[in-house]
């Protein structure tokens, strides 16, 4: 009511709320030139696309950097009525999804010359990807998380089908499309239930509201109410919210899509699906388990079991997958739902332990995962698929710096110290022990155990990739690697950024600890 | 300068070395120059890591030395904070020593990836001696897992048949240790946190607490943290029945990596437990200590008698290490002054000893291209040198007076006597002490029928002798074994303060918890 009236007085949007969402605008823009661009160019040139598309992320990555450094006083910023919110944690996430997808980019280029499939487009789709992303980190009402979940999801399902002669490509786009869209059904309906417990959209409404209805209060006829009534509704939503979320982040029982996905999608776009994709998911359910749901924490509605279950099968199902697999993008796709566990650990914990862990083992997986891919493109071939865990045999002498490369994103993923796998997750367990002792919980500290457990399993088929690599007679083949200026380029920021992350992180703890610290203090407002 | 940094510089150059490797390889590719500049830098760390000695002196007190300390990650306390004292000082000496040898006796049989080979002997010696000198938990948790990596590739690139199992089963068996020795740790980080106030992973500072009983561990905690560490440590030992490892991993590896392991990496081991399990946790040391003379006596007996039947050289060795680090554990956890300074000096006994007898089976190896015993005999007259130093060796490893083995033992036997802090003290002593009888036999055995008799086989009449570089390599191994068995003094007298130092902490400690009140007789040597 109160937003209807303001509407009819006042303009519908002003400048300044264009400003907040600048990067976005770019991108949008250049996306759409982009289009343009692959029309006018003629066919050999359609790598100019992917270049500009590298220019535009820039572009978007300085404007979010100075809309940081005129704003971060100021954060949180509110926009288009509530819609959106800008604080330290939308800009983390974005500049996660803007790496993410500057990476993906500079991985694709020769990907796409190999398949024969350079089109313009793909680098479109990439950016309008990308915007999804950053608008599910700073999107603050359910209508806007939802767009734009879809607009992030309904690119992929293209990108993920892009080599359109391949059966392979096609299978794993519909299955992920049918699952997708099944999963999206579900959040929607969990949407809907919140939005009838609380009569309103916006996040920060939803959590006040659902603060008051398990409040005990006194009604108009005299009698306490204790919120009872609507309990059922709540947890119908967040289960059925979380039950979306977990097929976005592919956490079990619902991660079936995902080793097919993976497996069939070019490998650039798998890289990007479980990076930039992944990472979208868990702002979205960050923003929407703190900020609306965050109240429920302690209470007889506590969604941190669940949550904390989830965790503990994904862990395990994810690492045991994982070592029987022979083909590495589906070895890495079952790796990758491990991971999926491993951050939800951090939600579990709900401290800044647990964010800032989150926040650094998503940016540090980010740079490993597609450094990882990135080296498996390397090996592909048009014809020969180049993705066999064994394709990789003899590769320290054909290519010892690959080789190198690869092995510290491998022990990088099985969290080994001094690289930026371990920081992560020395964050996200240190997280569970925090608040077990805060709590004084046994269980926070079992799982915590169960998840260093299952690392140990993680490193037997991480190391397999380093086995295969360095320790046998054989190689593959001897011909050259598909190496590029801007693949290499992609390898050594990704290398650079998990060394520096695991030897020296202090700066970025720094960042995010100061970043995320509002979110924390919003999820413990109601406690 | 150079002083004040000295630990930062020890821990560097040889990384630096490494880099060296790798940007020569980039723009020469001449195979010939690697070992060389390997050689140099190992060399150069070893004649710096010697002005260790001039800040601790002889009878110097228990304090650190060349300490360095820089926030590292302030988020989570955590310090670069380097420090070496009387106990940890030779094993970072041992250290510098043992790589430049090893590089030495790679010489020539590493052909295969030599680049690699040496860039990955020159980190590990980085992470070994900053195990070794690392005063922050999570400072030396990152190096004790650093150490794992290049060890990995050495035994898988480099090994023997088996070599990519036995390299697998290394790893993950240490992988496990650690990550447990990792729980401990946050642990200890977040009693501290809880009770103190701030969280920290330093060494001195947890020390301090636990000492002054600001904070204290209860019962329960410390049963679990102790236990944690001394996995971790058990299994670097390794103590029976973690040992399983140990013999594929020696005997695969090559002769470069058989003499690390054996001579550094099982260090961490036991000095990991003398540090950390004994310093933070006495009371759950004197309480755990029974087990552990149980398992180290067995590991003594048991590694001693499969050595006996070995019929391959060099698992031989790998199974005499599981003994004498058996005896290793016996003296640490006998907590009397003499029981402990044995085991450390046992520590660089075994490195000196079992290091040569690793590099002598390498150089008969890449004669022979055989190990097992059948295949030799006689071998002193086409080798009298070899001979000569194979069987000195041995003797030392068997503990022979006059050579260094009979110190260390006999230190660890008396201190064995002389424990309070278990019943049945003297029934220990006399079961172990028939281990050094046991090593007599496989020993000379192994000697008899390798290194005397008649040639059995033809092709054993040609073998040629060492040559200068081996000589070379084994003489100062050989020069220390004799002084340590004749004047142990330099040694024993500079890490005397920092052992009693802990020995005192485990005897006079008071139960946290008061319920094990273990009656502990002053040592009377003091």
């Amino acid at each position: 009511m109160f937003l209807l009236l303001q509407a009819n007085t006042t303009e519908l949007y002003s400048l300044r709320d264009l400003m907040l969402i600048a990067p976005e605008l770019i991108l949008t823009v250049c996306g759409c030139v982009a289009l343009v661009m692959e029309v006018v160019l003629p066919y050999r040139k359609s790598k100019w696309t992917a270049y500009f598309a590298l220019v535009s992320i820039g572009l978007a990555a300085a404007s979010l950097a100075s809309l940081y450094f005129a704003n971060r006083d100021l954060f949180p910023l509110d926009g288009f009525y509530g819609m959106l919110r800008i604080d330290g944690f939308a800009i983390l996430f974005k500049a996660i999804f803007l790496i993410g997808a500057a990476l993906t980019v500079a991985v694709s280029m020769r990907y796409l010359d190999v398949e024969g499939e350079q089109h313009g487009e793909y680098y479109a789709l990439v950016l309008f990807a990308t915007v999804g992303m950053m608008f599910l980190a700073c999107g603050f009402d359910l209508i806007s998380l939802y767009i734009s979940l879809e607009l992030m999801a309904l690119t992929f399902y293209v990108l993920v089908a892009f080599t359109k002669r391949e059966k392979r490509s096609n299978e794993a786009a519909m299955k992920y499309f049918l699952l997708g869209a099944f999963s999206s059904g579900i959040l929607l309906y969990g949407m809907s239930l919140l939005y009838g417990v609380a009569g309103s959209t916006n996040l920060g409404e939803i959590g006040r509201s659902i603060g008051v209805a398990l409040q005990p209060s006194v009604n108009e006829l005299g009698m306490m109410t204790s919120g009872i009534p609507l309990r059922p509704l709540i947890l119908l939503g967040v289960i059925a919210l979380s039950a979306g979320l977990f097929f976005k982040i592919s956490a079990v029982p619902f991660h079936m899509w995902a080793p097919d996905a993976y497996e069939g999608a070019p490998t650039p776009v798998t890289a990007f699906l479980s990076t930039g994709s992944k990472a979208a998911s868990f702002a979205l359910y960050l923003r929407i388990f703190t900020e609306a749901l965050g109240g429920l924490r302690g209470t007889a509605l506590d969604w941190a079991p669940l949550v904390a279950i989830v965790a503990a099968i994904t862990i395990l199902v994810g690492n045991w997958a994982a070592v029987t697999q022979e083909n590495s993008k589906r070895l890495l796709a079952y790796s990758s739902i491990s991971n999926a566990g491993y951050v939800l650990l951090g939600l579990v914990a709900g401290n800044s332990y647990g964010y800032i862990g989150i926040v650094i083992y998503l940016l540090v997986y980010t740079l490993m995962n597609i450094g990882a891919f990135g080296i498996i493109i390397s090996l592909r071939r048009r014809g020969i698929i180049g993705d066999n865990v064994n394709d990789m045999a003899g590769l320290a002498q054909k290519a010892p710096g690959m080789a190198a490369m690869m092995a510290i994103f491998m022990l990088s993923l099985g969290g080994l110290p001094a690289t930026g796998g371990f920081i992560g997750k020395y964050f996200l367990f240190g997280g569970l022990l925090q608040r077990g002792r805060l709590e004084e919980k046994s269980w926070y500290y079992w799982l915590a155990a169960w998840a260093i457990i299952n690392t140990v399993v993680s490193f037997y088929y991480y190391v397999r990739f380093i086995k295969v690599m360095y320790l046998g007679e054989r190689v593959a083949d001897d011909r050259p690697l598909a190496l590029s200026p801007a693949l290499r380029a992609a390898l050594v920021v990704s290398l650079i950024g998990v060394i520096i992350i695991g030897i020296y992180p202090q700066p970025f703890i720094d960042l995010a600890q100061k970043l995320i610290t509002p979110l924390t203090a919003g999820a413990l407002a109601f406690r | 300068m150079l002083q004040d940094n000295l630990l930062t510089i020890l821990i560097l150059l040889p990384t630096v070395g490494a880099l060296a490797l790798i940007g020569h390889g980039l723009f020469w590719k001449r195979e010939n120059d690697y070992r060389w500049i390997a050689l140099l830098f190992s060399v150069i760390t070893f004649a710096l890591s010697l002005l260790l000695l001039t800040r601790v002196g002889e009878n110097s007190d228990a304090a650190f030395r060349f300490e360095q300390k820089t926030l590292w990650i302030g988020a989570i306390g955590s310090y670069y904070h380097l420090g070496v004292d009387g106990m940890s000082l030779w094993l970072v000496i041992l250290t510098t020593l043992l790589v430049p040898v090893s590089i030495l006796s790679s010489w020539n049989s590493i052909k295969k990836r030599a680049l690699s080979f040496y860039v990955f002997m020159l980190i590990l010696e980085s992470a070994m001696i900053g195990v070794f000198v690392s005063l922050d938990l999570l400072i030396f948790y990152l190096f004790f897992e650093a150490s794992l990596v290049p060890m990995f590739f050495m035994i898988g690139i480099w090994g023997g048949e088996r070599r990519i199992y036995a390299a697998t089963k290394f790893f993950i068996y240490t992988a496990v240790g650690s990550l447990l020795m990792l729980v401990g740790i946050i642990a200890l980080y977040y009693i501290h946190q809880q009770q103190a106030g701030a969280g920290t992973f330093d060494y001195l500072t947890l020390l301090d607490a636990l000492k002054s009983g600001r904070v204290v561990i209860t019962e329960s905690s410390a049963f679990w943290i102790f236990l944690a560490f001394a996995f971790a440590f058990c299994i670097k030992v390794p103590l029976w029945p973690l040992h399983t490892w140990l013999p594929d991993a020696h005997t695969e590896a090559p002769t470069a990596g058989s003499v690390i392991l054996a001579g550094v990496l099982l260090k961490m081991g036991t000095y990991g437990l003398l540090r950390f399990n004994l310093g933070l946790m006495p009371e759950m040391a004197r309480r755990f200590a029974p087990y552990f003379v149980v398992l180290a006596i067995i590991g003594i007996i048991y590694g001693a008698l499969v050595a006996m039947v070995q019929p391959d050289v060099k698992r031989l060795v790998a199974y005499s290490s599981v003994s004498h680090m058996g005896f290793v554990v016996l003296g640490i956890f006998s907590f009397t002054e003499q029981g402990m300074q044995g085991a450390l000096y046992q520590m660089l006994n075994h490195g000196v000893s079992t290091g040569a007898l690793f590099l002598l089976v390498g150089m008969i190896y890449d004669r022979r291209h055989t190990r097992q015993i059948s295949d030799f005999g006689g071998l002193a007259t086409p080798m009298p040198w070899f001979s000569t130093f194979f069987v000195i060796a041995s003797l030392s490893s068997i503990g022979l007076p006059f050579l260094n083995g009979f110190v260390g033992e006999f230190l660890i036997l008396l201190g064995t006597w002389l424990s309070t802090g278990f019943s049945y003290n003297w029934v220990a002593t006399m079961i172990a002490a028939t281990g050094v009888i046991w090593a007599a036999v496989y020993m000379l055995w192994m000697l008899q029928r390798v290194v005397f008799g008649r040639i059995r086989h033809g092709e054993n009449a040609r073998l040629s002798d060492l040559n200068a570089r081996e000589v070379g390599l084994l003489i100062p191994l050989l020069i220390l074994m004799l002084v340590m068995g004749v004047y142990p003094r330099p040694f024993l007298s500079r890490s005397r303060e920092s052992v009693v130092a802990v020995q005192q902490r485990v005897t006079k400690s008071t139960g946290a918890a008061g319920s094990f009140s273990v009656e502990v007789q002053e040592n009377k040597q003091r």
